[in-house]
């Protein structure tokens, strides 16, 4: 059953490729969607199957397909296996996956790649779940970097404009990088600890003999890998710009796939990071900072897309701090219900989008409350979840976080959380209120199809209802061995300043942006700062790129002509020149071989009357 | 009978012609100059089986000189075939099979 939820996406993938390539002029949409959603919605319905089977006996499913790597004792099967960690995750990255595929086909009606579009869309969703479900970090590498393939071919995917390519680029160098840190654990790990057999069983069996120094450079390098993915500072760079794809990518990008994979690889290594709580505390920080920084650029963007894509790497930066502190069940809790909001809002914001003929910027929308009654409703709940008002799924998960950061005495994080969620509050309401309230809507809009907006409506009722299950699901995947004695009234006292700081929030959004939304300007310095996100991506620029561009020039303009070449010519010249030498001797006149003749002959006697005496 | 005369002699006979060889450019007087070095060749081969009372070295000399016979036969004939087909017999005008091509 494991080894179908992997091929069937890549199987479909694979057939739509063919289909497209075949005839590439002729509008296959029907039959496009019936096979991209259709082989989803199998591997959807056998993902919650396995999970009803691992809840149900309690027990992990395992397959092995076959050997895939196999050298005098030493095996690497093709094995994918479902713990309690994986089937959640397969569970919701499928019917999030599932839903975001038929909104897909709602969105990209019309137009020309859509056979294509669909090809990669599977071959994301095959790459995400191949890397959930691989039971060694090896063949997880694998799903690790077809996901990152796929991101790039999606994110590139309007590949007539150079700024998505640059995009694209831009997303995959940058995961490149984060990807050198994973291998590199991954291969430390594997000197380490991987003696017999190298399963996440196998390294989990053995990881008590490693040393902890070695130890805590594995968690760390494992760790940069997922900064790039999970966009996490300082490898976040590439997610705004990896707005550039179709909206339906960015959903999936943000809310199932790929950009929680970090998260996922940090719980799965959880009994690593249990051995050095160090490094725990070090990625708590690191999501702490990344969840704030986000926080405070995402106030001030005014892209649509861009101020969600903010705000996933501010949520990122909280389930950070959960796992990094080791509360890996609420970390993934909170990537659980995440995915209902984020997915519901990236949606919403294509509907608008959609709707206003390709509009992104919020301030040019306005009043669409009455016109897009359905959105609004949805995109309401969704922010209200992703601020952390009760009942919504949001509350539950953040204030979990929240919660934990406070028992386990991190002040401090503790703190910069609670900051980051006024301001996420604050973020989404003017997102809300500037789209669907302020002034008049002036523009027509463009009718929705019907694909678009029930898949709003079902991610609504999750991340209405998604929170509830809050203790069920910690039961159920009990990672998490810390426990944290809190007094009860002081967690209602913490949830409820939780709340308070989410109205805060809101009230200060409605207040600047309900009734008259401007366009935030840059007058003064720290605006400015701000609103060109602190000019991270010059200060890249400036000091990474331009001296690797320095360095290219100098090795290709000096080291490269006169070093390396040089030596070469160096060699080329003396045998050409002794061949030159010899070639004097060898001028085809007899007398002169016959010269030769002499000498040689006199020096043999000479040699012989010295040496023998004679 | 004391046999260095004889092989001083050669020696010189010998030297004569390879330093023909080795200077001249005529193919006459090089043909002399290795038909010089072959009599200092036969000179020795007599002086030898005179010294060891044993006959064969001069019955070699004795064909040597017949083939040195023939050879001068076929010498001239190749020196006046080469001399028409380059109105010379510079030794240095015949070249043909050097390698060329090579600074």
């Amino acid at each position: 059953m494991l080894s179908f939820i992997v091929i069937i996406p890549f199987l479909s993938a694979f057939i739509l490729a063919l289909i497209y390539l075949s005839k590439p002029s002729k509008q296959r949409e029907m039959l496009y969607s019936f096979i991209g959603v259709g082989s989803i919605f199998v591997v959807s319905v056998l993902s919650l199957l396995s999970l009803y089977r691992v809840i149900s006996s309690g027990e992990s499913i395992n397959t092995t397909l076959f050997n895939w790597i196999s050298i005098d004792g030493f095996i690497i099967p093709l094995a994918f296996s479902a713990d309690a960690l994986s089937a959640i995750m397969i569970g919701f990255i499928s019917s999030i996956g599932l839903l975001i595929h038929i909104y897909a086909s709602g969105y990209m009606r019309g137009d020309a790649g859509f056979g294509k579009f669909f090809a990669y869309f599977n071959l994301f969703m095959g790459s995400m779940l191949l890397l959930v479900l691989a039971n060694t970090p090896i063949i997880m590498f694998i799903g690790w970097e077809l996901v990152g393939l796929s991101s790039y071919l999606l994110i590139g995917y309007y590949h007539t404009d150079g700024a998505n390519i640059k995009a694209a680029n831009k997303a995959f160098i940058l995961n490149r990088v984060g990807d050198f840190g994973f291998i590199m654990g991954i291969l430390l790990l594997f000197l380490a600890a991987g003696t017999n057999g190298f399963t996440f069983l196998d390294i989990k069996s053995n990881i008590s003999m490693v040393d902890y120094n070695l130890l805590a450079i594995i968690g760390v390098l494992l760790f940069v890998g997922a900064m790039g993915k999970s966009a996490q500072i300082p490898l976040y760079v590439w997610l705004p710009d990896a707005m550039a794809g179709p909206t339906p990518v960015s959903a999936l990008i943000h809310a199932a796939t790929m950009v929680t994979a970090g998260v996922y690889m940090v719980a799965r290594f959880s009994f690593i990071y249990e051995l050095i709580p160090n490094i725990g505390e070090f990625i708590a920080s690191i999501g702490v900072v990344s969840a704030l920084f986000a926080a405070i650029i995402a106030s001030y963007q005014s892209d649509i897309k861009k101020i969600l894509a903010y705000s996933t790497m501010s949520q990122l930066g909280y389930m950070f701090i959960a796992v990094g502190l080791g509360f890996y069940d609420e970390g993934i809790f909170h990537v659980f219900t995440h995915a209902f909001f984020k997915a519901l809002l990236f949606m919403g914001a294509g509907a608008v989008i959609i709707a206003m003929h390709h509009e992104q910027n919020i301030f040019k929308m306005g009043g669409l409350k009455k016109d897009l009654k359905l959105v609004y409703i949805t995109m309401f709940i969704a922010t209200l979840a992703i601020s952390g008002i009760p009942p919504f799924a949001g509350f539950f998960s953040k204030d979990a976080i929240l919660v934990s950061a406070f028992a386990s005495g991190y002040t401090g994080i503790w703190i910069l959380a609670s900051l980051t969620a006024a301001l996420t509050s604050y973020y989404m309401f003017r997102l809300l209120f500037v789209v669907f309230h302020s002034k008049e809507n002036t523009t027509t809009l463009k009718p929705l199809s019907s694909s678009m907006t029930i898949p709003l409506v079902i991610l609504a009722l999750g991340a209405t209802f998604a929170g509830f299950i809050q203790n069920s699901f910690s039961e159920f995947l009990n990672i998490t061995n810390i426990t944290t004695d809190l007094e009860h009234s002081h967690e209602i006292m913490l949830e409820l300043l939780n709340v308070v700081l989410a109205i805060v929030g809101m009230a200060a959004a409605y207040k600047l942006y309900a009734l008259d939304a401007k366009e935030t300007k840059a007058n003064t310095m720290l605006k400015k700062l701000v609103i060109n996100k602190f000019y991270i991506d010059e200060i890249y620029e400036f000091f990474i790129l331009k001296s690797i561009l320095k360095l290219s020039k100098i090795s290709t303009n000096i080291l490269e002509p006169k070093g390396f070449d040089g030596f070469i010519r160096l060699n080329v010249w003396l045998y050409r020149s002794s061949g030159f030498i010899f070639s004097k001797l060898q001028n085809g006149l007899v007398r002169y071989y016959a010269l030769y003749m002499l000498l040689g002959i006199s020096a043999i006697c000479l040699y012989l009357i010295i040496k023998l005496g004679v | 009978m004391n046999p260095n005369m004889f092989f001083l002699l050669a020696s010189v006979l010998f030297s004569i012609g390879l330093v023909g060889i080795v200077s001249r450019r005529n193919l006459f007087v090089v043909y002399l100059s290795i038909e010089l070095m072959l009599s200092s060749i036969n000179l020795i081969l007599a002086t030898l089986s005179k010294l060891s009372n044993d006959p064969s070295g001069s019955v070699m000399a004795l064909i040597m000189i017949a083939v040195i016979a023939a050879e001068a036969a076929l010498f001239l004939a190749i020196i006046i075939h080469l001399n028409r087909l380059r109105r010379s017999v510079d030794s240095d005008d015949f070249k043909d099979l050097a390698q060329r091509g090579v600074k």
